[in-house]
């Protein structure tokens, strides 16, 4: 039975267990719906969002990112059918960014395991799962139950994340490498225990915080209480996302569509077109998928997601990227498109056709810009650039250089 | 005498489709009803002091966006307002509601199965899928496997291509959808009973299969056909109830000049020399015209309303054969205020929806065992709306007009002719089911009419008060409809055409057998568009 | 007899068959004669499988399973020379007579002639043009039955040359044919009879083979196409034939041809799992432990056992399991075996009748009321059945004097409310009632009784479901989507395993041309 506060018809979406913290910090009333949920895409002002994540510290709600139970004397073999990567070689304590494919091999979702310890994983994804990984257990003992309203989270993200985590006196956290999680507690927040992971989806130094709902406002109020000195912002969906695609990190329904949810024929992907083949181990048995993206690799890549350095600063939403600059040959279109306030650039994600997919190659860009409400078409250079566009070295130093 | 360019027989809404489509290519198009009022099985009908009945059709769901926009329907008054969701009361006082707003739904869904929550989405979308598929075909006429004319050959080739577009997996996939039986299909996607029997009652409604027969995936799809376009609208109550989709086409054909006779009988379609020439009215009226268009049922247009001497022997034995099986009635009630239904909650939109109280598959199937035998269900599928909570123009103020589609009802009872005393009995049988679930809904009851098959035949002209103008399974679908050799909407006579339910792709009140009825007499009368 | 070419890189075996059905048997001989080293392991201590004599009570000898021979290609008994290896027919163009309760029984047949005109004259009128016209179609359907489904939109020149091939020879049938096919190809047998014929009995009997196998009635969709799909199996004119030996003699002689092609066979020997290394089939496990490797794996097993048990969902896609999971397999019918002290009495039937089969199916409401209680998990309280004597015509089968009834009862579903323990004795009383009804003594003369119900079929043959054609016979799991979509051109999505069983086109039915079709694809493969 799910929570019910208010019947889901006349509320369909449910409040995180930091709705009534966030709501009190939002000044404009931005709320977007999430998995289920209601949570904020604007607190304040996205620039000024974003600047915590690349300078400070960022808050951000994890709580409707999708979770699940995965344990049993089979939930290696069971996952290890399920997704692309070798989970038989994750230990307790770490966390792996995984892909699992349809029978086609087209990608229907990205997430993270977190190996809770033998026999016990956590996967966390953006979309729900449960049809696909229970039509996926037949034949596996394995027990897989949803447990997204049991565990709240928090993305704790940004160069001073180390130092809030310190400050609130969660000890031990420095020894955590990226990709590794730990249990904590938190003393600020009346000991509530607290699992951690150097995760995250920023691209920056930055952990990602897993607590019971109950403990939800006292660990909030305590990393606020931490970070006041260390510039400590709430962030919304719209903050991340620039994040994200500086840190060239894909998003469902943005940059591709789940498989399992494609309506129309030819629009789904697979990993190999998405940049992800090295989250692919041919050589690790089998798992579902496999034999469509073999046949695929052997056959070479039709089109590629690939990073665009666009020429200009308008960002190049949804644009049409052509050959040439009198656009007669269409060779792809633009997924996600930013401005990067950090590296001064015209980021693009972006699918390619062959073979203008190569690091170096020239598009060109279809813009259209809104002046005062006058629509002009912009014809801009886009050039191909590897990904991601930013990575800080301070997101993989351990200890944390303190900031 | 006057000569008309074109008579449509009967005016149902795809016969007024029809003649709209002509009247705007210039012909001059002469409508005859033999009713006293238009509208065939889509009318709003004052029975009962005050109220409106939509006594046939109920919801506006299938009528072509394509056909709206052409002949400019909400011009000519025509608005469409979406109802949300539906429900299915439960024995024992459970409901599955069907919520619009994704969230909700899924949340309702999970109250019952987490796992079909999600399964849902699957659902819809292999729906969808098959609905994509299916809906360039609804405006196209379908090629004679069996010829090789250019065009048949051709439009065969565009199926071909069609098909082959899917790509493997999805062939496969929509071969299969299209000879399952809907319980089958269903069990691909749900654990639930509740879940399965909600989604199946689009699988029987209008037809004389159950939820396991093969071919009602199809049915279940043909009744889903109406939700692909996302436009808002999509699903919902005409106002001013279905009649208002047949004013509109009267308007918009006025609008082109064309005209409509009620209190018009057709009794006989003239032929001379191998051709329609005009039609008999019951008065003994000829009326004169170069091509006649029957909106009727094969069956009465071919064995009813034309000399056999004129149409070939193995034709009309074909027509005897085509299966239009009545096996659905009608209850349209006046109630005095909104009816509780306790097993709903409080502040629940999905009473605004269409209600059911069969929820498992092996009721609705032995509902269909009830009909095979000859009798209505004992505890029969109903579909109800209360359209008078969305639309005031529905019932006075505070009061309720409720729709009740039941299924099955038998044309032909075992135990001889359907009486006023039986069908009185089909009506307690359809009210106990619906008070079993709603304590005062029999004290608020007004008045009711209580429509059977035999009562359908009798008022609306519907063979067997078949609702669809034939049996929707395969061999009675795409270019087996209505006949083999004959889904090309002519007649084996010069000048003699079909516009009805009875031919591709069906009925549903969708407009296309209208539409594609005029293209071909365009195409025939050289005015292609 | 020359040696086959030995085996190479280290493999004892160029193909395991799991299975010695008749299905696998095919498939070893025709492995065996294009020259491959073969090994047939069979679970039971007999060969077989489904096709199998066996004592039911002391000196008492039944086909157990199926009990007719009616639908093995001419070709596949020729090719594999089966009568050199002991296939010899006790008696074939065996009538079927629909029984009647009170009235004449009626012989069916090409030709029922005054009988049926007596019933109904214009059944009698009718009769000719239809009967003509199902065997034109059925002749058109043929070719289907004995090739392998070609894949659709995979733009592979073999499949289109298959699907034109087949496109062309409906076209053949010329207009008003193909026109019918096209109508009535998915209809249900009921609307067929009724447009031809007036005669409860008539239809009843000729609604039988219709449903027969089945989970449907007459009023089902599809049921003309497994009319047909009869029609078409039973070749031109072959009929009904019945093995000296009962079935068990086919598998004997499928077993000749077999060892004599050079297949080695072993029975008592279960497979428990199918070896896979780099994604190929490598051999297999047995349940005692034993490993014996190959190049290949050939199941005649059932595709659930074969996928979700013998290989396991973790060599295969989450998506496929998906399907192999929903394939429809629960079996609905059961079979009675009646040892008789002395033969059956049925009223009013002449000696040269009970030879054949006998039908109880009066009529076509009869058949759709008896499937009406499987559609709820119980079995029918008034069934339909298929009866043989096959000691009329091969009296070794039982003691001197003696006789054996041999029953296939419709509907008992495999998933009967409260399970088949609890209601076996009833099912079984039941049906010797029925029996019992048109061959009054019948009950003095029972030494013995034994029903078979979906789950024992289940145990006994080891076919999950108990399901006769190992997957529902109907058109969403026929040609190119038998057993599932991807894996109807017997080669499974594992490399090196390969389908052969009754599951995969054109199903059960004693046929083996899935065994032939499959030993086709590994050899084609492997050149």
């Amino acid at each position: 039975m799910l929570t019910e506060s208010e019947p889901h018809y006349r509320r369909p979406l449910l409040p995180t267990p930091f709705h009534e913290r966030a709501r009190a910090l939002s000044q404009v009333d931005s709320f977007i719906p999430w998995a289920g949920y209601t949570t904020v895409d604007v607190f304040t002002t996205v620039e000024q969002e974003y600047f915590a994540v690349r300078n400070a510290a960022s808050l951000y709600d994890l709580t409707p990112m999708v979770k699940y139970r995965v344990a049993g004397a089979d939930a290696v073999r069971f996952l290890n059918r399920l997704v692309t990567r070798d989970i038989g070689k994750l230990r307790p304590g770490r966390v792996a960014y995984c892909l699992w494919c349809n029978d086609a091999g087209h990608l229907i979702d990205d997430g993270t395991v977190f190996c809770l310890r033998a026999g016990e994983y956590r996967l966390c994804t953006a979309e729900r799962q449960l049809d696909w990984l229970l039509d996926s257990a037949v034949g596996f003992e394995v027990a897989i139950s949803e447990v997204t309203e049991e565990v709240a989270a928090l993305a704790l993200q940004g160069p001073t994340s180390y130092s809030v985590l310190r400050k609130a006196g969660v000890a031990g956290v420095e020894l955590l490498k990226p990709f590794e999680l730990g249990t904590f507690t938190l003393p600020a927040a009346g000991e509530a225990p607290l699992m951690v992971s150097r995760t995250g989806f920023t691209g920056d130094l930055g952990y990602e915080l897993w607590m019971e709902p109950k403990d939800a406002e006292g660990v909030w109020d305590a990393l606020f209480e931490a970070g006041r000195t260390r510039g400590i912002r709430p962030i919304g969906s719209r903050a991340l996302n620039i994040a994200r695609i500086e840190a060239g990190f894909l998003l469902p329904n943005v940059d591709f569509v789940p498989a399992e949810h494609a309506v129309f024929v030819g629009t789904e992907r697979s990993p190999l077109e998405l940049g992800l083949g090295w989250l692919v181990d041919f050589g690790k048995g089998h798992f579902t998928g496999r034999r469509a993206l073999l046949a695929e690799q052997g056959r070479g890549a039709r089109r590629r997601l690939v990073g665009l350095d666009v020429e200009g600063t308008k960002p190049a939403h949804n644009a049409l990227l052509y050959t040439e600059r009198a656009l007669r040959r269409q060779a792809g279109s633009v997924t996600s498109a930013v401005w990067s306030p950090t590296t001064k650039r015209n980021l693009a994600l972006a699918m390619v056709d062959a073979p203008h997919f190569d690091s170096g190659g020239t598009l060109w860009a279809e813009i259209y810009l809104n002046r005062e409400l006058v629509w002009e078409r912009r014809v801009v250079r886009a050039r191909v650039v590897e990904r991601p566009f930013f990575a800080p070295s301070r997101r993989r130093a351990t200890p944390p250089v303190e900031f | 005498m006057h000569r008309h360019d074109a008579i449509v027989v009967g005016a149902g809404h795809n016969g007024l489709v029809a003649a709209c489509y002509l009247a705007r290519a210039g012909l001059d198009v002469l409508v005859l009803e033999r009713n006293t009022y238009i509208g065939g099985a889509a009318v709003s009908r004052r029975l009962y002091d005050g109220f409106t009945y939509s006594n046939c059709s109920y919801v506006c769901s299938l009528l072509r966006t394509e056909i709206i926009r052409a002949l400019e329907l909400p011009r000519f008054g025509l608005q469409i307002i979406p109802y949300e969701g539906g429900c299915t009361l439960m024995r024992g006082g459970g409901h599955l509601a069907l919520y619009d707003n994704h969230d909700a739904l899924r949340r309702e869904i999970a109250r019952h199965s987490r796992r079909d929550a999600e399964g849902y989405d699957r659902f819809v979308r292999d729906m969808l899928r098959h609905c994509r598929f299916i809906k360039p075909l609804l405006l196209r006429t379908p090629p004679d496997p069996s010829s090789f004319r250019p065009r048949d050959l051709g439009e065969l080739m565009w199926l071909g291509r069609h098909f082959n577009r899917l790509g493997e997996e999805r062939l496969y996939d929509t071969l299969r959808f299209f000879t399952m039986s809907c319980a089958d299909m269903l069990e691909e996607y749900f654990e639930s009973e509740i879940v399965k029997a909600h989604l199946a009652g689009s699988s029987i409604i209008g037809t004389a299969l159950g939820p396991r027969s093969p071919g009602s995936a199809y049915v279940l799809l043909h009744h889903y056909m109406g939700s692909i376009d996302g436009a808002v609208g999509a699903w919902g109550f005409a106002r001013g109830g279905m009649g208002a989709i047949t004013q509109a086409l009267a308007a918009s054909l006025e609008a082109s000049g064309g005209r409509v006779r009620s209190e018009a009988e057709v009794t006989r379609i003239l032929v001379r020399n191998g051709r329609a020439t005009g039609v008999v009215l019951a008065g003994g009226e000829e009326i004169a015209a170069g091509i006649v268009v029957s909106n009727l049922d094969v069956k009465r247009t071919f064995l009813e309303s034309i000399d056999p001497q004129a149409l070939p022997g193995e034709f009309l034995e074909q027509v005897r054969r085509f299966k239009i099986r009545g096996s659905s009635g009608k209850l349209n009630i006046a109630l005095d205020g909104l009816p509780q239904f306790p097993a709903i909650p409080q502040g629940s939109p999905c009473i605004r929806g269409d209600l059911h109280v069969t929820d498992t598959l092996d009721m609705l199937e032995r509902g269909y065992d009830d009909w095979k035998e000859g009798r209505w269900s004992r505890s029969p599928y109903v579909d109800m709306l209360i359209p008078s909570q969305i639309d005031p123009t529905m019932a006075p103020d505070g009061k309720h007009y409720m729709s009740v589609f039941v299924q099955y009802c038998p044309y032909r009872l075992a135990d001889g002719e359907w009486t006023a005393r039986k069908r009185q009995a089909f009506g307690d049988t359809v009210i106990e089911a619906i008070a079993r679930h709603s304590p005062d809904f029999r004290d608020l009851i007004l008045h009711a009419e209580i429509r059977t098959p035999w009562d359908i035949e009798n008022e609306v002209g519907l063979t067997e008060g078949n609702i669809f103008q034939g049996e929707l399974t395969f061999d009675q679908l795409l270019f087996n409809r209505p006949l083999p050799g004959y889904a090309r909407y002519r007649a084996p006579l010069d000048g003699l055409y079909m516009c009805g339910a009875s031919t591709h792709p069906g009925g549903g009140v969708m407009g296309a057998p209208g539409a594609n009825a005029a293209r071909e007499i365009l195409h025939d009368l050289g005015r292609d568009a | 007899m020359s040696a086959p070419p030995g085996p190479t890189r280290g493999e004892r075996y160029d193909a395991i068959v799991i299975g010695g059905g008749h299905n696998g048997l095919t498939c070893a001989a025709y492995l065996a004669r294009a020259g491959r080293s073969v090994l047939v392991l069979e679970a039971a201590g007999r060969l077989g499988g489904a096709a199998v004599t066996r004592e039911f009570a002391p000196g008492f000898r039944v086909s157990a399973c199926a009990h007719l021979l009616h639908l093995m290609p001419g070709r596949l008994v020729s090719d594999l020379n089966l009568a050199a290896h002991g296939l010899k027919l006790a008696a074939e163009r065996l009538p079927s007579t629909a029984l009647s309760a009170a009235d004449a029984h009626l012989p069916l047949g090409p030709e029922p002639g005054g009988a049926l005109a007596a019933l109904s004259a214009a059944d009698a009128a009718a009769w000719p043009a239809y009967s003509a016209r199902l065997a034109r179609l059925a002749a058109a359907l043929r070719p289907l039955l004995s090739q392998t489904p070609p894949r659709l939109g995979a733009g592979a020149w073999r499949d289109r040359a298959a699907l034109l091939g087949l496109g062309l020879r409906l076209r053949a049938l010329g207009k008003r044919d193909l026109r019918e096919l096209l109508r009535i190809g998915a209809m249900c047998v009921q609307d067929l009879l009724d447009e031809h014929f007036e005669s409860p009995l008539l239809k009843g009997a000729l609604a039988f083979d219709a449903v027969l196998g089945t989970n449907y009635g007459p009023r089902s969709p599809g049921t003309v196409f497994t009319l047909l799909y009869r029609m078409a199996a039973a070749g031109e004119g072959g009929g009904l034939a019945q093995p000296a030996g009962g079935l068990g003699a086919l598998s004997q002689a499928l077993a000749g041809a077999a060892a004599a092609a050079g297949a080695e066979i072993r029975t008592s020997s279960a497979v428990a799992r199918i070896l896979v290394r780099d994604d190929r089939a490598a051999g297999v496990v047995l349940e005692g432990g034993e490993q014996i490797s190959a190049r290949a794996v050939v199941s005649s097993a059932d595709p659930k056992t074969t996928f979700l048990h013998l290989l396991g969902s973790e060599h295969l896609d989450a998506g496929f399991v998906r399907r192999i999971v929903h394939l429809r397999a629960r079996g609905l019918a059961a079979k009675l075996h009646l040892a008789l002290d002395g033969p059956p009495q049925f009223a009013r039937l002449d000696a040269a009748a009970l030879r054949g089969r006998l039908l109880w199916a009066p009529s076509l409401d009869h058949i759709e009321r008896a499937y009406n209680h499987a559609k709820y998990g119980e079995f029918s309280s008034q069934p339909m059945l298929e009866i043989t004597v096959p000691t009329i015509a091969d009296a070794a089968l039982a003691p001197p004097g003696k006789h054996v009834l041999s029953v296939v009862a419709q509907y008992a579903p495999y998933n009967l409310a409260g399970g088949w323990p609890a209601g076996q004795a009833r099912f079984r009383e039941l049906l010797i009632d029925t029996l019992g009804a048109l061959a009054a003594p019948l009950r003095t003369q029972i030494e013995h009784a034994e029903l078979l119900s979906p789950a024992d079929i289940e145990r006994e043959f080891r076919i999950t479901g108990g399901h006769w054609h190992h997957a529902e016979l109907a058109l969403d799991q026929f040609f190119m989507l038998r057993p599932v979509p991807g894996v109807a051109q017997y080669r499974a999505p594992v490399g090196g395993l390969y389908l052969c069983g009754a599951g995969c086109h054109p199903g059960g039915g004693v046929m083996g041309i899935a065994g032939r079709n499959a030993a086709r694809a590994l050899v084609r493969e492997a050149a």
